[in-house]
């Protein structure tokens, strides 16, 4: 049988993509284990145990200083700025990018201008938004729109775009006037291609507030990382990092679940 | 019969290229008009310019007398052959979009008894084309047939002046366009519609149609062939159909009153 007809089956297909993932644990514990063996007090690869009982600490432990856990106001700090950020983004780039894609005279207003403030790169615009916002919560929310919401609404707008002129010329044809256009054919048709661009602004997303986080900032996530990066913790920086990761993994999942269960119709197939 | 539709000395030019020139037409009421003609002969502009999608350039189109609008509207039904359906909505919520379009013009959408009364208008309309099994079906799901039989049911659902077809069974199998066949002329008989429908099918044209135009360029500049437009070159009436109509039509109950 060829190659490319050996379709692997669900259980199969788990344990196939589990395994790469095992062995980059496996690969990890051995390089850990090897270079202890030679120095006991090796920073660079921090056995389990290390680890376990660093994070302890911040996750059981209050801080003497704040009398927080400090794992969890990281987290949740992280979240709310992620979480705002995106919120704001995706209901902005709804809106206008609904608008832009369905009516020509407002894309020809402000098209360009889209365009314009997608091209500049957000990192370039962090000090303005410093100085303008001050380094709290709203510099670092700030930071995420501008870096991803550009990008959505292009999406968005292509996406209205490119409906087929038959439908809305038979829309227009069962009586709907422009706002209905947008409610009834626009919007519903819009959605799953909202979240669609959600999930893939989350990656960006992270990125930008790892960033804001790191450069001003007194708690969360990206904060905390590039803290202990000073005293060469990798005992925490690791976890952290697949903290991270296993995050933006179930908010992806969540996504796709709330785009299969609420608009079937855009994931089903003759 | 009446003229119901008037096309008086129409124009379609797209910068220097002629599309159309010098189209006079009448459409009279209860008529089936095939439009038939070569590739790029203008037979979808006519359809665009009776639709209101586009204005003609020269010329005036009068519908009952008055100018055409220039945009689409309700009193205009229309069938293209592909994407007139919407995928996010299933077959009755297709149909009840344009009941609901007229009845709620701020949310776009019928609530209570309302919508109980627009639904099952709806179902009415799709059992008419045959979809009454297939209510909850989206179209994604539909074979080719099945979602032209949809357009219909949601462009009747309006209960049109004129039923505009954009070669609407050119993409089904033999056997299936039969069958449409025979549901377009049940239709158009049962609710007294007037239809133009443009096809590349000339069995199609005769078979369906009480009166074949056939559009192509009078003349022809082989130096500048764009700068001479197609007009209505064939313009024929098919007596033997009008004459079976009239006898079937008298035979027949015709609920015109409800038509706009």
């Amino acid at each position: 049988m060829r190659l490319v007809n050996i379709r692997p089956n669900r259980r199969t297909a788990v344990l196939l993509g589990a395994a790469p993932l095992l062995l980059l644990v496996l690969t990890y514990l051995i390089a850990s284990a090897s270079r202890h063996a030679f120095n006991p007090a090796d920073k660079i690869l921090p056995t389990p145990g290390a680890m376990i009982a660093a994070m302890r600490l911040l996750v059981l432990v209050p801080d003497p200083m704040t009398g927080e856990r400090l794992f969890w106001s990281d987290t949740f700090a992280s979240l709310g700025r992620l979480g705002l950020g995106l919120a704001i983004s995706t209901v902005s780039a709804l809106l206008v990018g609904l608008v832009l894609g369905l009516v020509p005279a407002v894309r020809a207003t402000f098209g360009p201008t889209v365009t314009t403030i997608a091209v500049i790169p957000p990192i370039a615009l962090l000090p303005i938004l410093f100085i303008a916002f001050g380094l709290g919560e709203a510099a670092k929310v700030a930071l995420i729109v501008i870096g991803i919401l550009p990008l959505m609404i292009r999406d968005i707008a292509a996406h209205v775009e490119a409906l087929p002129a038959e439908q809305l010329i038979k829309a227009q044809t069962l009586g709907a006037s422009t706002w209905q256009l947008a409610l009834r054919v626009a919007l519903p048709q819009a959605m799953p291609r909202l979240i669609q661009a959600v999930r893939l602004s989350l990656g960006p997303a992270w990125v930008f507030l790892i960033s804001a986080e790191a450069i001003a900032s007194d708690v969360g996530l990206g904060y905390r990382i590039f803290l202990v990066r000073r005293y060469l913790s990798m005992e925490i920086i690791l976890p952290y990092v697949a903290w991270i990761a296993l995050l933006a993994i179930a908010m992806d999942a969540a996504l796709r679940f709330i785009s299969r269960r609420g608009f079937a119709w855009a994931h089903v197939s003759r | 019969m009446t003229a119901m539709l008037s096309l008086r000395n129409v124009w379609v030019e797209y910068g220097d290229k002629i599309v159309l020139e010098r189209v006079d037409l009448d459409i009279a009421e209860r008529s089936f008009v095939s439009i038939v003609g070569p590739s790029g002969a203008g037979k979808s502009t006519l359809l665009r310019l009776l639709l209101g999608q586009e204005a003609p350039t020269r010329g005036h189109i009068l519908l009952d007398g008055k100018a055409l609008k220039p945009e689409c509207g309700p009193d205009r039904g229309v069938v293209f052959q592909r994407y007139s359906v919407f995928p996010h909505l299933d077959a009755r919520h297709n149909v009840l979009f344009g009941l609901e379009c007229a009845r709620a013009p701020l949310t776009g959408r019928l609530f209570g008894g309302a919508r109980r009364a627009g639904l099952a208008e709806a179902d009415a309309m799709l059992a008419a084309v045959g979809l009454a099994d297939s209510r909850h079906v989206y179209p994604a799901q539909m074979s080719g047939g099945m979602q032209q039989r949809l357009a219909i049911a949601q462009a009747l659902v309006k209960r049109p002046r004129i039923l505009l077809l954009d070669e609407p069974f050119g993409a089904l199998d033999p056997g299936i366009r039969s069958d449409m066949h025979m549901l377009i002329t049940r239709l158009w008989r049962e609710h007294a519609l007037t239809i133009a429908m443009v096809t590349h099918d000339i069995g199609e044209a005769f078979a369906l149609a009480t009166r074949v135009l056939t559009l192509d360029k009078r003349r022809h500049d082989p130096h500048a062939p764009h700068r001479y437009g197609a007009t209505a070159v064939y313009d024929l009436t098919l007596d033997r159909r009008v004459a079976a109509e009239s006898a079937t039509a008298s035979s027949i109950t015709i609920d015109e009153i409800d038509n706009n």
